[in-house]
């Protein structure tokens, strides 16, 4: 594995660090910097925010989001499994649309209320 | 006609933290008056997360924050109206609303909130070259269309302007199985926050092109192509440095733009980014009429615009006890060297507070600097910052008591390390 | 079979039939675009000119002062926005004074009241004038009128006495037939009695159906800017530079919607249809106005258009029968002043030219008017809410930049005259044509097409077939 090279997002500085196949991170100004190096070269993970179809609200689409981080090479099937969803109003912040969504063990929860209206 | 201690113009998150913010400081007679058929403004489109992490110590998506604020609304019992457009204002607060429901109230209040939020620079605004065929739209146009009404715009897509709004609608659109071609930002330096930069840009290999904007658009019903140029030092495209990309649509995100017809329809005095001129109570030079959030000025955090609404509230608190100074006791607030704008323009010196929050951007990025606040020309502060982005708003406490007079004028400047 | 096809529904062609359609005539306008006025109609300065331009003896005299004199009235009866603000014709240079007593002399002869203001009265009338100016011809009778509701307005009265429209079709082919025509449509054919070419920009092409032609539509370039609704008082009147052989030169004026217009530029084309804008262009046309108000607020510019112009080869314009036929009427080369012409000239060529070859019989119950259109702000506010109270649309705002409200959306969608698209929407309400270009409200303006036309979001147009606003709906297995 070569030297890998980012930016660090933990705070606006923007280091640019390397990263090498010991994991050894250099270029950060902060010891925060070097655990983001490590952390997004052995296992990025992202959170996915994303739309659900919904019948009976308002709106016909509701917002979600992973509960916690995922590995960000699995984004693509979650979009998938996220596509398929079709829920009915009402929906609270907070209820779980997609349980374990593409095993990560990681939930989709919604983030809005969506009243049922007809 | 109704009466009212306080009416807020706007119920998104400005708008909703200055009702909390004056409700907990003694005012109790509000209303809320919100054009769309939801509190919650434009945290309602904005599904990503980033939100709250300075209020609420969370990350939270857009309309979780917005939830939070519509529940300590609720909690409160304070009075709002939806689906309802002011119409009209004027200097002595006669606020007139229209809705299907209601028709047209007029309403005489004693104070004013202005939040109204921004709009889009459009296309048009920047005269970009070419045709003007369909598929051209603001980045929140784009994110409206999606994230309410589940269309995407284009399927092949290029962005104009590297400020969050796009980049978060890079990563949205190609989520949902659009192809980005790429980001051209005019200015040498990206203008969105690097995580941004990150997630939106790095994470699916869309390149992103500095110096750089959209120097033509091509097609006839629909956007077939457009070319990005390269510009020299006063922005202007070169020519020779076109390069040309097959797309269906164009976003654009050039700029947020304080949405301020009903002020500048009373003739309030505005700064030269086209948010009022207020002092640390965000009172604008119209009697108890005041303004907060992105109407003010454009913020990058929601945190900060709850912050300040809140203050805002409580500034009409003070101003309905008759506590703020009405003579022409005014220090201004200027923008120096290196500094693109400073909020408030003006201190009123009461005696509410010790201190104030100075907010403002400086023009392009440094290192190494110093913020220097100069009061008549003597310096009386300064605050040195290693890093410091345009893209990132500088907020900063100052103790009024280093204001040895009530006239004069307050200068914020960048000025570099000296070795 | 029709008594007479008219090809083409610009200011023109909707006035011909507009004024056709008084008399017991069986009228068919065929129009390739997607809507009325949809190219040089709604591109071009808006200004009811007052005559003092156009060469003495012309017909570009004759009917810019004929329909400059009927404009009042039919914006009356057509309810559309217009404003005699007057028009002031700038002498910058002292060399420029002696033109303007000429101006005078011409506007004098062509019938237009005009005189001639000094320096300082200039200065008093227009106090953001370039203190540089040595005085200037006023012309009272000149104005400004929305361009988009003059075919609009015009086509729907033409409808509601009868008249048939048929937008998107293109007339591809034209011949005469014993003593009656056949004109060809990329969608069907059909026979008339009396064909009216007011096909603008491609009318040499129709033109050429039937006959050969010594004439050609040669196509002329001109780039605005729009600004936002400005404090009022930048400028009082409509302000012109003095006329070239290029034209009228860039004015800088107020609009009926109060927004300021800045232009036109003036270039020959090779491409009759591109309306596209360019860098090196517009900001000729910015120095331009800068000489006649230096300071124009150009940081509130909301929008560039182009429009073209169709340049007749002949220099003035064309409002005659062919060569071959008295009920082939060519209506072409209606170049400024076009649109204040109109009018004069649907009436002229309905009443002198059809005239010639139908027989016109007045219809009994012809309308001269159309249905009134409520524009709630307008109200004072008691009445307001009695409208509102009997339809609540008019409540409920959909356009904030402009304030046009659901109400005012929905009667526009319920008039005779189609409105199809979304520019259509925007030409007629307004909405859309604010600071924010649609950035808040079209979303909400397609689905009000959608379920109006009983379509999806996906295929509502922009403007023409083929501008989907829209391009694919997402999750749409989970639907």
């Amino acid at each position: 594995m070569a030297v890998k090279e980012l930016i660090c997002i933990t705070c606006p500085r923007g280091c640019h660090l390397t990263v090498d196949e010991n994991l050894v991170v250099k270029g950060n100004f902060c010891p925060r910097g070097a655990v983001y190096g490590k952390q997004e070269v052995t296992n990025p993970t992202r959170i996915v925010t994303s739309t659900v179809r919904i019948s009976g609200a308002e709106l016909p689409l509701c917002p979600v989001k992973t509960a916690q981080p995922i590995p960000k090479g699995k984004m693509g099937d979650i979009m998938a499994s996220i596509n398929k969803v079709s829920l009915n109003a009402p929906i609270r912040i907070g209820d779980v649309v997609i349980a374990n969504v593409a095993g990560t063990g990681v939930d989709v929860v919604a983030t809005r209320n969506m009243d049922k209206v007809f | 006609m109704i009466n009212k201690d306080l009416v807020i113009i706007g119920g998104g998150s400005a708008g909703m933290a200055a009702a909390v913010g004056a409700y907990d400081h003694g005012v109790k007679d509000i209303l809320i008056i919100e054009r769309s058929p939801f509190l919650g403004g434009i945290l309602n489109q904005c599904i990503h997360n980033g939100f709250g992490l300075t209020e609420f110590k969370e990350e939270l998506t857009g309309p979780e924050f917005a939830y939070r604020f519509i529940e300590q609304v609720k909690t409160r019992r304070i009075p709002y109206v939806l689906e309802s457009t002011v119409t009209s204002i004027n200097r002595d607060k006669l606020v007139i609303y229209t809705s299907a429901k209601e028709g047209v109230v007029e309403v005489q209040a004693k104070a004013i909130i202005m939040a109204t939020g921004c709009y889009e620079r459009s296309a048009g605004a920047i005269g970009i070259p070419g045709d003007r065929p369909a598929g051209i739209l603001t980045a929140g146009q784009a994110q409206l269309f999606l994230n309410e009404y589940g269309y995407l715009c284009g399927k092949r897509i290029f962005i104009l302007g590297s400020g969050d709004i796009g980049l978060i609608m890079a990563r949205r659109l190609t989520l949902e199985g659009a192809k980005v071609l790429g980001v051209a930002e005019i200015m040498p330096w990206s203008n969105g926050l690097n995580r941004n930069m990150v997630q939106c840009l790095f994470d699916f290999g869309i390149p992103l092109y500095l110096s750089h904007t959209v120097s033509k658009v091509v097609g006839k019903e629909r956007v077939e192509r457009i070319e990005i140029s390269q510009v020299d030092a006063h922005m202007k495209a070169i020519p020779g440095t076109e390069q040309s990309f097959n797309v269906d649509s164009l976003i654009l995100s050039i700029g947020l733009i304080p949405n301020n017809d009903l002020l500048n329809s009373i003739s309030c005095t505005m700064s030269r980014t086209r948010g009022a001129i207020v002092n640390e109570h965000f009172e604008t030079d119209i009697d108890g009429i005041f303004s907060c959030g992105n109407v003010l000025h454009v913020h990058d955090l929601v945190d900060n615009v709850v912050a300040e609404a809140r203050e805002a509230g409580k500034g009409v608190a003070l101003y309905l006890e008759g506590k703020l100074p009405r003579e022409d006791r005014i220090i201004a607030c200027l923008a120096g060297d290196g500094v693109g704008y400073v909020v408030p323009q003006k201190i009123a010196l009461d005696e509410s507070d010790d201190s104030l929050l100075f907010k403002f951007r400086v023009k392009a990025p440094s290192k190494n600097v110093f913020i220097e606040y100069a009061f008549n020309g003597e310096v009386i502060k300064r605050v040195f910052k290693p890093v410091i982005i345009p893209s990132e708003m500088e907020i900063e406490s100052f103790p009024k008591n280093l204001l040895k007079s009530n006239q004069g004028t307050l200068t914020v400047s960048l000025k570099a390390k000296e070795a | 079979m029709e008594d007479v096809i008219i090809i083409g529904a610009g200011a023109v062609g909707s006035f011909i039939a507009r004024s056709l359609s008084r008399y017991a005539l069986s009228v068919l306008v065929i129009e390739k675009e997607n809507d009325v006025g949809d190219v040089t109609t709604m591109a071009n300065s808006a200004i009811s000119h007052s005559g003092y331009d156009p060469i003495p003896g012309t017909k570009k005299a004759i009917f810019n002062v004929a329909g400059n004199k009927m404009m009042p009235e039919v914006c009356k009866d057509l309810d559309i926005p217009y404003g005699k603000v007057g028009t002031l014709t700038v002498a910058i240079e002292e060399e420029q004074v002696v033109m303007l007593q000429e101006l005078l002399e011409r506007a004098e002869t062509n019938g237009a009241k005009a005189r001639l203001v000094s320096a300082e009265e200039l200065k008093r009338m227009e106090p953001n004038i370039n203190p540089e100016a040595k005085g200037a011809l006023l012309c009272p009778d000149g104005g400004i009128v929305n361009p988009f509701l003059l075919p609009v307005r015009a086509m729907e009265n033409a409808i509601d006495n009868g008249v048939k429209l048929h937008l998107n079709e293109e007339v591809t082919g034209i011949c005469k037939d014993n003593n009656h025509y056949l004109v060809a449509t990329n969608k069907a054919k059909y026979e008339a009695k009396v064909v009216v070419n007011a096909a603008g920009l491609h009318s040499d092409d129709i033109a050429k159906m039937i006959e050969p032609i010594s004439w050609s539509i040669i196509p002329r370039k001109g780039e605005y800017y729009v600004l936002d609704h400005y404090a009022p008082g930048l400028v009082n009147h409509v302000l012109f530079p003095l006329p070239s052989a290029k034209g009228k030169g860039v004015l800088v004026t107020m609009t009926t919607s109060g927004n300021y217009l800045v232009g036109p530029s003036s270039e020959i084309m090779n491409d009759k249809d591109s309306v596209s804008t360019d860098v090196l262009t517009l900001e000729s046309v910015k120095a331009q106005a800068m000489v006649l108000v230096p300071k124009i607020p150009f940081n509130q510019q909301i929008r560039v258009y182009a429009g073209v112009r169709a340049t007749p080869s002949t220099h003035d314009f064309i409002i005659e029968p062919s060569k071959k036929y008295a009920d082939f009427i060519n209506v072409a080369g209606i170049e400024s002043p076009g649109l204040v012409s109109s009018p004069a000239i649907g009436e002229y060529v309905a009443d002198k030219l059809v005239g010639a070859v139908l027989p016109l019989k007045a219809k009994k119950n012809y309308k001269k008017q159309v249905k009134p259109y409520i524009n709630p702000l307008l109200m004072p506010i008691v009445e307001r809410n009695e409208l509102i109270k009997a339809h609540p649309e008019y409540g409920e705002m959909v356009c904030q930049c402009e304030k046009v409200s659901l109400g005012q959306i929905k009667d526009v969608l319920s008039r005779s005259v189609p409105c199809l698209s979304i520019k259509a929407l925007k030409k007629r309400t307004r909405a859309g044509f604010g600071k924010c270009q649609g950035g808040f409200c079209q979303p909400q303006a397609v689905r009000l097409l959608a379920d109006y036309y009983h379509v999806t979001p996906l295929e509502v147009l922009y403007d023409k077939l083929g501008s989907a606003l829209v391009k694919e709906e997402v999750k749409r297995e989970a639907k």
